[in-house]
């Protein structure tokens, strides 16, 4: 027994010593290395990228005209909000400013999108469009979730940008595949956003890139404000007006009608968001109600009483066929694609149009109005 | 025997791991991140408050509210303080104030902190450090609840240039020592002035720093950078957004830290060539600021100078000199 045992013996123990060294050097990495991810559940968020935070951000000597304290960039529009975000209109900003500060953090923005059924028609302008104005010089995953992977178009990309096709459950009512997009951002940006890129944009798909949008639009928590309502009093504003609902607004509160197509910001701050649309919209569904638009109604409860780092003016969600264009605009940089409503959102079978009675959408609102 | 070697060596492994654990807890700590969330969900209680207006039919302000970075320009009439006090009151937070009463200076330190006590972050937990090389002049000035000072002792200096560009280092030492610990945000005022009006949570912000009183209307070739290429505070011609005073700058403790040390070591850099800049920290604050861009500006009424009239564009002066004799105090 002895004598065999032996030369067992010999290998076993230096083995052992290296097994045990290694374990040591990994535990070691993962605790101390910057990036390290075992302790991710343990320190307030410091295992994950957080854009805003410690990034010591040096400019290096640029030309560009000098900001005159006595000269307001636009004196037509509200520039900042009253708790001090800012509303982003062209003018307000200097591009290469911004671009230095977000390519020193070489900041990677991610940019979803939802292609279900029939909708998948919408990626190839919306992707090619993305590649011409969508944060041009930056990295950039596409997340486009889909329940028709082989419908994806292949788009040629530029450099440091891919794209990411991911696996959706499609629904049968067109409500339905709206208000669940919240539950799929936020599983997603848990499982794969939060080591994958810094800022997440989250965005409707029949729309199309018109002008440039950069990391302008980039912070913590931003919205957009809807096209029919940027002028309007809040009393005017499609808020879901029932208490019974989660997304319930009573009439004397409301900064700004915010628009579902288009809002984003760090991926721990779209989580939060997310989670709590979904979490909400779950909620109604116990109690037998639905807000009346559905997950944007969540969407602006959630930003009324979360406010938005920063606000994204109407040159962000429009759509020119509807509104035409207002001189208050200056660019119109993503835009609605013109697009049947009770054709794309038939049931594959031929029926009915599953749409609820408000069928003409969201601009169509503004038509009403 | 053997399995006794393997049992000693795998509970060795365990305690080694424990001890790297241990020790990443403790340097957690100490390293200056911890995320602030900027928003708390304040459900039921926020207070009515007016819709704000999109589409101006007059300004709100005369002044430039948005830097070309999008960092806010704070100023009367841009926020409204009672929502940013819904905001910021339930994050319970601490804000920390350096100033440095060194040599005549500590004559300031009555009034600048009983105006502080009126107006400076009221209803907020705040903590005043004063550096100073005589504790003993340091008088007692009743402060609110939840508002604590500590005297700081501080070696002093022959010549004011010196305690001037030593500030830097006081301040980015006392943020690794001591600050993290205790404030969450911090501010760095000149002790020669006095509040004359509300200074609230509207100045909070990851890197924040003040348009000098003198130069906001003023073009850029005329700023007093310094202009020599030797020294580390070099300007040239065409850079520059704003000229900031030296006199209030802040910030949360991770930035303001890295910027601190920034100044400092370009500070000594200039040192060791035997150059001063032409106004001290100031030159070299104005330097990193443009590297470095502030994530909020405050506006002149934040840092003002009462020997100059109040122009109709400023509403609401918060902050401004003390008046007295600059001469006799520098000896």
């Amino acid at each position: 027994m002895e004598p065999r045992g032996k030369p067992n013996c010999r290998l076993l123990r230096p083995s052992i010593l290296l097994l045990m060294a290694l374990v040591l050097v990994l535990l070691g990495y993962g605790i101390l290395s910057p990036g390290g991810r075992m302790l991710g559940s343990l320190g307030a968020g410091t295992a994950v990228r957080e854009p805003d935070r410690l990034q010591v951000v040096t400019q290096s000597r640029m030309a560009y005209p000098q900001p005159k304290v006595l000269t307001p960039s636009r004196t037509d529009v509200l520039v900042l909000t009253p708790w001090l975000a800012p509303i982003v209109w062209e003018g307000t900003f200097n591009s290469d400013i911004l671009n230095v500060q977000f390519q020193l953090q070489n900041t990677t923005v991610g940019l979803t999108v939802f292609a279900i059924k029939k909708y998948v028609v919408f990626l190839k302008l919306f992707l090619e469009t993305a590649e011409k104005h969508f944060m041009a010089g930056h990295r950039v995953i596409y997340y486009v979730f889909t329940d028709r992977p082989d419908a994806v178009p292949r788009v040629a990309l530029g450099p440091g940008r891919r794209l990411q096709v991911l696996r959706a459950r499609p629904y049968a009512r067109w409500q339905d595949v709206s208000m669940r997009r919240m539950q799929m951002l936020s599983e997603a940006a848990e499982q794969r956003f939060l080591r994958e890129v810094d800022y997440l944009v989250c965005a409707d798909v029949d729309m199309q890139f018109h002008d440039h949008v950069g990391v302008e639009i980039l912070s913590p928590l931003f919205g957009t404000l809807h096209p029919a309502f940027y002028g309007r009093p809040r009393e005017a504003f499609t808020y879901e007006r029932r208490p019974q609902s989660q997304a319930h607004i009573p009439w004397d509160e409301g900064d700004f009608y915010y628009m579902g197509a288009f809002f984003g910001g760090s991926v721990p701050e779209v989580q939060r968001l997310t989670k709590a649309c979904h979490q909400a919209m779950l909620a109604d569904r116990a109690n037998g109600i639905e807000a009346v638009w559905h997950d944007e109604s969540h969407l602006n409860k959630y930003l009324l009483y979360h406010k938005p780092t920063k606000v994204l003016s109407p040159e962000y969600m429009w759509d020119q066929q509807l509104l035409g264009w207002p001189s208050v605009l200056r660019k119109l940089r993503f835009v609605a694609v013109p697009k049947n409503h009770q054709e794309i959102r038939k049931s594959e079978s031929g029926g009915q149009p599953t749409g609820s009675p408000e069928g003409a959408g969201r601009a169509g609102r503004a038509a009403g109005n | 025997m053997h399995r006794k070697r393997l049992a000693w060596s795998l509970g060795l492994c365990l305690l080694a791991g424990a001890s790297l654990w241990v020790l990443w807890v403790s340097v957690q700590n100490w390293l200056p991140v911890s995320y602030l969330p900027y928003y708390l969900p304040c459900p039921e209680v926020l207070s009515q408050y007016p819709q704000p207006k999109l589409l101006l039919e007059h300004r709100p302000t005369e002044l430039l509210t948005l830097t070309p970075w999008l960092a806010p320009i704070v100023s009367e009439g841009t926020f409204d303080p009672e929502l940013l006090q819904h905001i910021y009151q339930p994050l319970n937070l601490t804000i920390g104030v350096t100033v440095f009463a060194m040599g005549k200076y500590t004559r300031f330190v009555q009034r600048f902190l009983e105006s502080a006590e009126k107006f400076f972050m009221r209803g907020y937990r705040v903590h005043y450090y004063v550096f100073t090389h005589d504790p003993a002049a340091i008088p007692r000035v009743p402060l609110g609840p939840g508002r604590h000072l500590s005297v700081i002792p501080t070696q002093g200096h022959s010549h004011w240039e010196e305690i001037s560009m030593r500030r830097m280092e006081a301040i980015s030492r006392h943020i690794a020592g001591r600050a993290h610990g205790e404030v969450d945000y911090l501010f760095c005022l000149d002790v020669d002035m006095v509040f004359r009006n509300p200074w609230g949570p509207e100045t909070l912000g990851d890197l924040v720093a003040a348009i000098h009183p003198g130069y906001y209307a003023v073009p850029r070739q005329q700023f007093p950078y310094e202009r020599r290429p030797v020294s580390t505070a070099f300007v040239a011609d065409g850079e520059g957004d704003f000229y900031y005073g030296g006199a209030v700058f802040g910030g949360q403790l991770a930035r303001l830290y890295e910027f601190t040390r920034g100044c400092h070591m370009a500070i000594l850099a200039d040192k060791a060539n035997g150059i001063m800049a032409a106004w001290q920290e100031e030159s070299h604050l104005n330097r990193r600021f443009i590297s470095h861009k502030p994530s909020k500006v405050l506006s002149p009424e934040y840092l003002w100078d009462d020997r100059k009239p109040q122009p109709p564009s400023l509403k609401l002066i918060r902050f401004s000199t003390l008046d007295k004799d600059g001469g006799w105090l520098r000896n």
